[in-house]
This record gives structure tokens, C-alpha cells and sequence, in this order.
């Protein structure tokens, strides 16, 4: 009789998690692949247009990034609204620009320096007027390959907003 | 004289969790980089050294306003037909180019009231200072687009290929040298045949 009382006893098997590092390990290996480290913490927000007709950015030791838009809602306190530039860690003036792009340039390797692009990386909201200003600035000390860093997509999405 | 029977298991429960630990590590101090876009070239800061005058009939006028309306040849155009209009201007051909000669490869309709050549053609873009970036991103993008075509069309018919292909494999850095060397003329030529002539004037002030 106790044969068949010990089936019906109602206890699930243990379920083996013997595979569960492994499944970790396959996520870990994926995104340590896929992405890149963080070298600035953004401070300005940063939702990027869409384009189609894009091109891939040159190796990252051959590009400087301009960031530019409304400060994020943390730093709007003590900055307001209006849309910034963001250079390495700090917000920065349009005249500081100039003087940015000269020291970076500086730092790079000497082969490396007539070949640099400058990335654009400005959010969609942000008006013409302050990215005409850093286009000025990039034309006076000679940036001249700049790219305006985009999304993958349809551009009509950017009038839909 | 407890175990006999070789070394003793090592616990691997908590090998799950480790893998966690890093996982959520990268997960929080890396990002997923967004490394393409719209490459441009600026005009040098330096006065012009001669003025040069290119006729009206040889510019396509393209103004952005404040309101992100667009004004293409002074009238009012939604951006989904700038592309065409472009595209139909760059491909007139309704003259000769810079050295006499006529365009052999335009299909377009040769109205001489348009673009001369392809050579000779000027698309001018004017934007406002309050101009929204992504609408200014849009335009480019459709300005971009019309030249992409044109040039694909061409290397198509000469090549067999995209125009567009060829360059996003000279740009690779995985591609050998060899095969660069072979991509180079071509590429040259093409952008020969439809050169990107974008002038962006300074924003207007309000």
C-alpha cells in the first residue's frame, strides 16, 4: 500500500538550474560584445533625429563628440530650459567650443590629427540658431568633417512630432 | 577518514549569481553607441576670392522657416516631394557644363530653364535660427537622398553596383587595400559625374 501513497505525495521535482550560469554567462558575453564603456555621462537630454541616407562613423579615436540640447531634467534647476552645449563632462559656452576642439586635437596622435571628424550628437528639439553658432566655431580652427549623428529611420518621422 | 572517493565537489550554486553581479556591472556602464550619421563637409573660413556668379537657373533654392515650412524655388513644398524636385533638378541637363560639354548620362527633361548640367547645379539651403534640428536633419537627409539616387543610377548602369555600397566598403576599415585601390576610380568618377554642390548660407537673423 505505501508504494502507492509515496506517488501521490503532491511534491513538484526540484527544476535543475544547473544551466542557469550558462544562460547568465550567453547575456554577459552579448552585451559586453555589443556595447561600448561610457566615457561621458550625458547631461543634456539627447533624443537623436532620424535619417536613412547614413554613413558609418569613422574609429572612435578619430572622432570628437559635441553634444548639445536642453539640460536634463536634473540640471534644469540650475541651468534652465534653454538648449546647451555639452563638452566632455561640463556645459560649456559656444566660444569655449573652438578652444575644445584645438586641445583634443592636440591630444591625438600626430597621423591621426587631418583626419579627425567632429560628431554632432544634438537633440531634435533644439533650434538651428545654436548649431549654426558651433559650425561657425568648427570653421575657424579648421574642423571642417563633421557628422551629424543620427538614429536609423524613416526622416519623415522627424516632422511628425 | 571521512571521504575517500577523490576531491570533493565544489559548489556551484552560486556561480548563477556571479555571472549576475557582472552582467548588471556592464549592463549599467556601457551603452549601445549610436556611430552613424549624416557626413558633411563645411566650407573653409576664409573670404572668397573672387565672386563668383552662377545664374539663378543653375540654383535650387531650398528655405526652412521658423515654422519648419519649406520654401523650394519660392513655393511652398511638403517635404515628401523634395526629394523628386531635387533630383529632377540635378538631372536636367539642359545646357553645357563647366568645359562646354553636354550631359550624356542625364535622363532629365532638358528644359533650359532649369540646371545646365550636373556639374554646374547649386542647391542652396537657408534656414532660420529657429529651425528645428530634426527638420534640418529631415532636408538634409532628402537633399542626401536625391544625390544617392542620381549616383546609384549611374553606378548601376556603369558598375553594376550601388553607389552606395561601394562607398560604405571603402569606409570599412575590414576592407583590404586592394579592393580599395579597385573602388577608388570608380567612386571618384561617379561623384565626378554628380557632384554634391550643398551651400548652406548663414541663418537668417529675426
Amino acid at each position: 500500500m505505501s508504494k502507492f501513497n509515496k506517488k501521490k505525495s503532491g511534491d513538484l521535482p526540484a527544476i535543475s538550474t544547473a544551466s542557469l550560469p550558462d544562460i547568465v554567462f550567453m547575456l554577459l558575453f552579448f552585451f559586453m560584445t555589443v556595447t561600448v564603456m561610457k566615457d561621458s555621462s550625458l547631461m543634456v537630454q539627447n533624443e537623436l533625429p532620424y535619417a536613412d541616407q547614413i554613413q558609418k562613423l569613422d574609429k572612435k579615436d578619430r572622432v570628437i563628440y559635441i553634444y548639445a540640447g536642453k539640460p536634463s531634467e536634473r540640471y534644469q534647476s540650475t541651468y534652465g530650459t534653454s538648449a546647451k552645449i555639452q563638452l566632455n563632462d561640463k556645459f560649456a559656452d559656444v566660444s569655449d567650443v573652438a578652444n575644445y576642439i584645438l586641445a583634443e586635437r592636440a591630444k591625438k596622435r600626430e597621423e591621426l590629427q587631418n583626419v579627425l571628424t567632429t560628431a554632432l550628437k544634438v537633440d531634435e528639439e533644439t533650434n538651428m540658431g545654436l548649431v549654426s553658432d558651433i559650425k561657425q566655431e568648427l570653421r575657424k580652427v579648421n574642423a571642417l568633417k563633421i557628422n551629424y549623428t543620427t538614429k536609423k529611420g524613416d526622416a519623415f518621422r522627424n516632422m511628425q512630432k | 577518514m571521512a571521504r575517500r572517493g577523490g576531491a570533493p565537489e565544489v559548489n556551484a550554486g552560486s556561480m548563477a549569481d556571479i555571472a549576475f553581479l557582472l552582467l548588471i556591472f556592464f549592463l549599467v556602464t556601457t551603452t549601445i553607441e549610436t556611430d552613424a550619421g549624416l557626413d558633411r563637409k563645411l566650407p573653409p573660413d576664409e573670404p572668397p576670392k573672387d565672386n563668383v556668379v552662377i545664374k539663378q537657373k543653375n540654383i535650387f533654392t531650398v528655405e526652412v522657416n521658423k515654422d519648419n515650412q519649406l520654401l523650394v524655388e519660392n513655393e511652398l513644398m511638403e517635404l515628401k516631394d523634395l526629394r523628386a524636385a531635387a533630383v529632377k533638378f540635378l538631372d536636367n541637363g539642359g545646357g553645357t557644363g563647366e568645359k562646354g560639354e553636354k550631359c550624356d548620362y542625364c535622363k532629365g527633361a532638358r528644359d533650359p530653364e532649369s540646371s545646365d548640367h550636373p556639374n554646374k547645379a547649386v542647391i542652396s539651403l537657408v534656414n532660420d535660427r529657429l529651425t528645428k534640428y530634426s527638420t534640418y536633419i529631415a532636408v538634409q537627409n532628402e537633399l542626401v537622398a536625391a544625390y544617392n539616387e542620381l549616383r546609384n543610377r549611374e553606378a548601376e548602369r556603369l558598375y553594376g553596383t550601388d553607389f552606395t555600397t561601394m562607398e560604405a566598403d571603402f569606409n570599412d576599415p575590414k576592407t583590404s587595400d586592394a579592393v580599395k585601390d579597385e573602388l577608388k576610380p570608380k567612386i571618384e568618377r561617379i561623384q565626378e559625374m554628380y557632384p554634391q554642390k550643398l551651400s548652406e548660407a548663414e541663418p537668417k537673423k529675426n
